[in-house]
């Protein structure tokens, strides 16, 4: 047997928890592509964006479906801070770092499965990108971006909450948050005051990154924007978390 | 023999409530100390404190030589703690539990370990189900083994047998018993008079965050009252009676009680009965007690452990 890293034993840990309870899994991975059904099928036809609609909405129902996994990752946190085991791991000497760092891997790699059912079942509905090759890289990139400084502010959220259920609701604005962003619809179609928040908060330039690499043209300020914001998420969620787990004893 | 934990004048506080009031005490290595107290005296925060989970405010402890405050990583090499309530892992299988602790620390001959635990703790049969869906009893037994990978040599118990039944309680007492055996340290905190009497080789008595006595069991219980009835009156009249009957009785006027020194026997008993009898006195309840933690308390602080919270 080779010697693993903490991290990887971690990691592996958090692995055979969603095997064992796949339900939280279940709906990071299907609720997103509901809603892909919906707004495609049930929306849809009611707003004019000036493209296929399915092209208009596949880049922003993936920032929904990473932000649909972020409450199982919360609760999940939560409950390993809530039972003795945290402790039984501080004793151990087992690094804060090796701890969530478990929990943020999973959570970005449950966001990237999630996507690919997502971007699957968004061809079968017609989905027509324009993408390269590095093109989709771009995409990647910015999904696994996106996940990481998203998971990391949810483990943090996780941590600071007092029971898992508090957890879960915690992450509800992080759910709600895309829907005032052009995710769905162009800002421009949203009443004032909405419509400014949603041409400003940190989402809407993460996606429209994100759909200009689908079409093969992404705008340089938007893809700033987007690594700006992800950096200033992920910085503030991991020094929020280490805190946070320090003082819990 | 050396000292395997030594402390000196520990303090800590929450906020402006004061939990440890300066105690010290000596543990000797390959001896069970045995922390006896009510709920809130401070026992989990001495643990706590010990082991590293929290920093005192004041005063020093070494643990295997170590300072709790400035060796801290040194100390957790050296020891196993098994808290207040189990810290397993519910979702995994007991087999799985015992695999993440040797994974973390990089045991090589894990396969054996892990087998060697199980078989130890009576758990092959339930090793490959899931915690959640073992008993109270088999989940503090998983929370021992999986203390025990890596083999500490100060162990620290923090309630080990709270909330289970008296054969999980038994089976629990020869394993702390076998791992003394195997020249293992144990740091054990209890409730129960009777725990610290089987086990501990010295006790220490800690009320409202301070020890009001260590010593060895005999040592202790040489100061508490013995096994006595207790008579309990309708009338202050009767009170009396019954203590011109009883002379070495110690009266309770508050309770209309009488304490009497007995073995509990039943000889003694009935000739108690036949006493009252005779002069016509009935008491309105019987009781017979053995020495428990309020009598401890009751002796040494003048207070019971029901009113120390």
């Amino acid at each position: 047997m080779s010697a693993k890293s903490p991290s990887t034993v971690m990691l592996r840990r958090n692995f055979k928890h969603i095997a064992r309870n796949p339900t939280s899994v279940f709906n990071a991975i299907l609720m997103p592509v509901v809603m892909m059904l919906m707004f495609v099928y049930v929306f849809g036809d009611a707003f004019d964006v000036g493209v296929d609609y399915i092209d208009y909405a596949t880049p922003g129902l993936m920032l929904l479906a990473v932000c649909y996994g972020l409450g199982a990752t919360a609760t999940s946190v939560n409950s390993d801070m809530t039972k003795g085991i945290i402790n039984r791991f501080k004793v151990m000497d087992v690094s804060r770092g090796a701890v969530l760092t478990g929990h943020v891997v999973a959570s970005v790699l449950t966001n990237l499965v999630a996507i690919a059912a997502l971007v699957g079942v968004a061809f079968l509905l017609g989905f027509d990108p324009s993408a390269s090759f590095l093109d989709w890289l771009g995409v990647l990139g910015v999904v696994v971006l996106l996940g990481f400084a998203a998971g990391w502010f949810t483990v943090a959220l996780g941590l600071a909450a007092k029971s898992p259920e508090t957890a879960g609701l915690a992450a509800v604005p992080l759910i709600m948050l895309p829907f005032f962003s052009s995710a769905i619809v162009p800002a421009e179609m949203m009443g004032p005051g909405i419509r400014q928040f949603a041409q400003y908060q940190p989402f809407t330039p993460i996606i429209e990154s994100l759909r200009g690499f689908v079409n093969g043209a992404p705008a340089t300020g938007d893809v700033i924007a987007a690594l700006a914001w992800c950096a200033g998420i992920a910085l503030v969620g991991y020094l929020w978390a280490s805190s946070t787990f320090k003082k819990r004893a | 023999m050396s000292s395997a934990i030594e402390v000196s004048g520990l303090r800590k506080a929450y906020g402006d409530k004061t939990v440890l009031d300066g105690i010290d005490f000596d543990v000797r290595a390959g001896t069970i100390f045995s922390l006896l107290g009510p709920n809130g005296a401070g026992k989990t925060t001495t643990v706590n404190v010990l082991t590293t989970l929290m920093k005192a405010d004041g005063g020093t402890a070494r643990v295997a030589g170590h300072d709790i405050a400035t060796e801290a990583r040194a100390v957790r090499a050296t020891i196993g703690v098994t808290g207040q309530f189990a810290a397993v892992d519910e979702l995994l299988t007991g087999h799985e539990n015992l695999q993440l602790m040797v994974d973390l620390k990089r045991r090589g001959d894990g396969k054996r370990v892990v087998a060697d635990l199980l078989e130890r703790f009576d758990l092959v049969e339930s090793a490959r189900r899931p915690v959640s869906t073992y008993s109270g009893g088999m989940r503090r037994k998983l929370d021992l083994a999986m203390t025990l990978v890596g083999d500490p040599r100060i162990i620290f118990l923090d309630e080990p047998t709270t909330g289970l039944d008296p054969r999980s309680r038994r089976t629990m007492w020869s394993i702390i018993r076998e791992l003394v055996a195997d020249g293992v340290t144990i740091f054990l905190t209890t409730q129960y008079l009777e725990e610290a009497d089987q086990l501990a080789d010295r006790i220490a008595v800690l009320d409202q965050g301070r020890l009001v006595a260590q010593g060895t069991p005999d040592e202790l219980k040489r100061r508490l009252p013995g096994t006595h009835v207790r008579l309990r009156f309708t009338t202050a009249a009767q009170l009396d009676a019954g203590a011109r009957l009883f002379t070495d009785a110690t009266r309770d006027d508050e309770a209309l009680a009488l304490r009497v020194p007995s073995d509990a026997g039943t000889a003694s008993l009935r000739a108690l009965l036949d006493r009252l009898d005779e002069y016509s006195l009935s008491a309105e309840e019987l009781s017979v007690h053995t020495p428990d933690l309020d009598d401890v308390f009751l002796a040494l602080t003048g207070h019971t452990a029901e009113a120390a919270k």
